[in-house]
């Protein structure tokens, strides 16, 4: 499986941005999931997140605490999560990348988890609710494992702590757009680009912006502006809790935001 | 600026005072979304500034004499000392901390009032509040009124209707109170609320969060604003009786209450001090709130702690018949107190707690908290244990008029 470093390593060497779409894990049910992450795949996504449903999902706004509170209503569990992983991954180009809360992992006891989670063919972790002074406990031995755990920015983050996070965290950098919680607004704030100016200047590393982003046209401004990658999550979920008809919206909506994103020197992915 | 370790500096090295990531042994720290770390810090330095600052002191303490009506009285509750009499006339005397005849009717008046000329000193012109049963909401909307502050007060579902009176009183002195239907409705899904709240408005926003619990430095910042309980009373069992309290005791939901009055005791090896929490329908069934006995060590709302959850890390429901014990967390320095072994804490069921609603009510002409109940209940347990006549001090924390309406439901006063 490619590591999240080398996915971006390859974008950059083609002047691509990337799409990271999110789905929340059994929402509706686990066999869309694996279905999903299949189709994402196919459909534009170099890198995908899968959202572990938490009981109290503090950084997330209403679209996705509903798909969270439905997919545990069902008794979704992390292990059924990391089998869909285990199944899915081999056949996907995307590095896979979990979203969780932290007592998810604390619970498990970190070295029992991210060897679990290893096992799964999963490449990182976003961890909503650690932030760089408390992560220390989970990067060290994550890194042990090949585990990529990346760290948020967000629009607060003085530059002292941005250059702290950027040291810390793996793969890339997630630079939060909004001050708030996941979902989709109506446009994207113009303090991004300014924000992203404000990364660059502290490290190279690569960042991806989400939290609000749900257009082509927001993908399309957030990539002008520079970000290595577009981080898309409420907009699909509630796409594809839509029923039977799910897995086509997700579809378009993925190569809708990819077309959107690659209007520079287009170049063709290589599909298999 | 005040550094952490000159904080410390003004108490012996017991380790209660949190340490710089603001823990008590392994518990606390700040678990948050990335948003919140700038205003958690811009927050611990305001606090530090103040709280040694004499034009806020001053003004606190006039406001604490003057509006909220303290000192409050520490009372012998003869009755319920002749009742826990033994034959040879010896027995534990009984001492209620009249928390209740604060204004608002509960000791959430002291944080909230403090929480708030802190916020206006920030800068800040919007607050908000999670609230349980009520009493910290109403405690919060009064100091709002009285500077003239927007106030906001997330209240779950459930809680909006069995403490339908403390809403309208919210709602009468300006606040806006906004339903919270997730989870179950209660104190859980209002703080979580709350947070989503915070992140969004963090930048002209001060949250005032009601208990010790939280991301640091609310831990710390709250018992500090209620240690004036634990001061007061040593003063005045000073002059009673010219010595400490033998046993001090105090419901905990999250828990502020019970630091406010232990705190000063801490130091003092030869205080008791017994935290009280929720059994609900007892603590084998999965109704109950106690979270010290029942629970195990993770992360809630900020902090590591005890709490109720289960095997995957998601959290559970808590349950109590009073809705201010109702959280499946508590306070990370209930939980070092407990590790350490320095207090002890126990529960009581919602049956034990009523019964003790009723009884306060019938020998002190006092109607307690239900919240209090719990505390008042354990001296059925803890008095026949007792030689001697060892001086007890309950935390009598709040009134219990909200109340009325689920105990009638349950009580046959006759």
């Amino acid at each position: 499986m490619t590591s999240i470093s080398d996915c971006f390593q390859s974008l950059r060497d083609r002047q691509q941005c990337a799409l990271i779409p999110f789905i929340t894990a059994g929402d509706p049910d686990l066999e869309t999931t694996a279905e999903a992450l299949g189709v994402l795949d196919r459909s534009g996504a170099d890198l995908i997140e899968l959202g572990v449903p938490y009981s109290d999902p503090l950084a997330d706004g209403p679209v996705i605490q509903a798909a969270a509170t439905r997919s545990l209503k069902r008794g979704t569990r992390l292990e059924q999560v990391l089998e869909v992983a285990q199944q899915v991954s081999p056949n996907l180009q995307a590095p896979l990348i979990l979203f969780t809360y932290y007592n998810q992992i604390l619970r498990r006891g970190i070295e029992t988890y991210l060897e679990q989670v290893a096992r799964a063919g999963v490449g990182g972790l976003i961890v909503p609710d650690l932030p760089v002074e408390e992560a220390e406990d989970l990067l060290q031995p994550a890194a042990e494992k090949g585990i990529e755990v990346t760290l948020l920015v967000a629009p607060t983050s003085s530059q002292e702590r941005m250059r702290a996070i950027a040291q810390k965290s793996q793969g890339f950098i997630y630079l939060v757009s909004v001050t708030g919680v996941t979902g989709a607004r109506s446009q994207v704030e113009g303090h991004v680009q300014g924000l992203l100016g404000k990364i660059r200047s502290v490290t190279d590393q690569p960042v991806g912006i989400g939290f609000g982003i749900s257009s082509g046209e927001q993908a399309r401004q957030v990539a002008d502006w520079g970000a290595d990658a577009v981080i898309v999550g409420s907009a699909f979920v509630k796409r594809l809790a839509n029923g039977s008809e799910g897995i086509q919206a997700i579809e378009e909506l993925c190569q809708e935001l990819k077309t959107a994103i690659s209007y520079t020197e287009v170049k063709q992915r290589i599909s298999t | 600026m005040v550094s952490a370790k000159d904080f410390q500096s003004s108490s012996p090295p017991t380790t209660e005072q949190p340490d710089a990531l603001g823990r008590f042994g392994q518990f606390g720290g700040k678990y948050v979304p990335e948003t919140l770390m700038p205003a958690l810090s811009e927050l611990e330095t305001a606090f530090r500034q103040y709280r040694d600052d004499s034009g806020f002191q001053a003004e606190l303490q006039e406001l604490l004499r003057e509006y909220v009506g303290r000192p409050t009285p520490l009372y012998l509750a003869e009755r319920l000392t002749a009742r826990y009499a033994k034959a040879d006339g010896s027995g534990p005397q009984i001492y209620l901390k009249r928390e209740d005849l604060n204004h608002t009717g509960a000791h959430k008046i002291n944080n909230a009032i403090a929480q708030v000329l802190l916020a206006r000193r920030m800068g800040k012109q919007r607050i908000i509040a999670e609230t349980g049963a009520g009493q910290h909401g109403v405690a919060t909307a009064t100091a709002c009124a009285r500077f003239g502050v927007k106030c906001v007060i997330y209240m779950g579902v459930h809680d909006m209707d069995r403490q339908a009176l403390n809403v309208f009183r919210m709602r009468l002195m300006g606040a806006e109170v906004i339903p919270v239907e997730a989870g179950n409705g209660t104190l859980k899904d209002a703080t979580s609320e709350s947070i989503r709240d915070w992140v969004t408005n963090v930048e002209n926003t001060h949250y005032i969060l009601g208990s010790v619990a939280g991301p640091h430095p609310y831990p710390m910042l709250v018992r500090d604003f209620h240690a004036v309980i634990g001061e007061e009373t040593r003063t005045q069992a000073q002059q009673k009786w010219g010595g400490l309290p033998d046993i001090i005791m105090g419901c905990v939901g999250g828990g502020s209450n019970a630091m406010g009055i232990f705190h000063e005791f801490v130091d003092e090896p030869s205080v008791r001090l017994i935290g009280v929490e929720a059994g609900g329908e007892g603590i084998d069934s999965p109704k109950h709130a106690a979270t010290l006995t029942g629970g195990e060590v993770g992360i809630l709302h900020g902090a590591m702690s005890y709490l109720l959850q289960d095997e995957e890390g998601q959290i559970v429901e808590a349950h109590s018949i009073s809705a201010g014990l109702d959280y499946p967390g508590v306070g990370p320095e209930h939980s070092y107190l407990k590790e350490s072994q320095r207090a002890e804490y126990y529960n009581v069921t919602d049956e034990q707690a009523l019964a003790a609603f009723e009884r306060c009510s019938r020998l002190e002409g006092i109607i307690p908290a239900l919240e209090t109940a719990h505390a008042i209940a354990y001296l059925e347990t803890l008095c026949p244990q007792l030689t001697g006549s060892p001086r007890i001090v309950i935390n009598c924390s709040g009134r219990g008029d909200k109340d009325v309406q689920t105990a009638a439901k349950r009580l046959n006063p006759g």
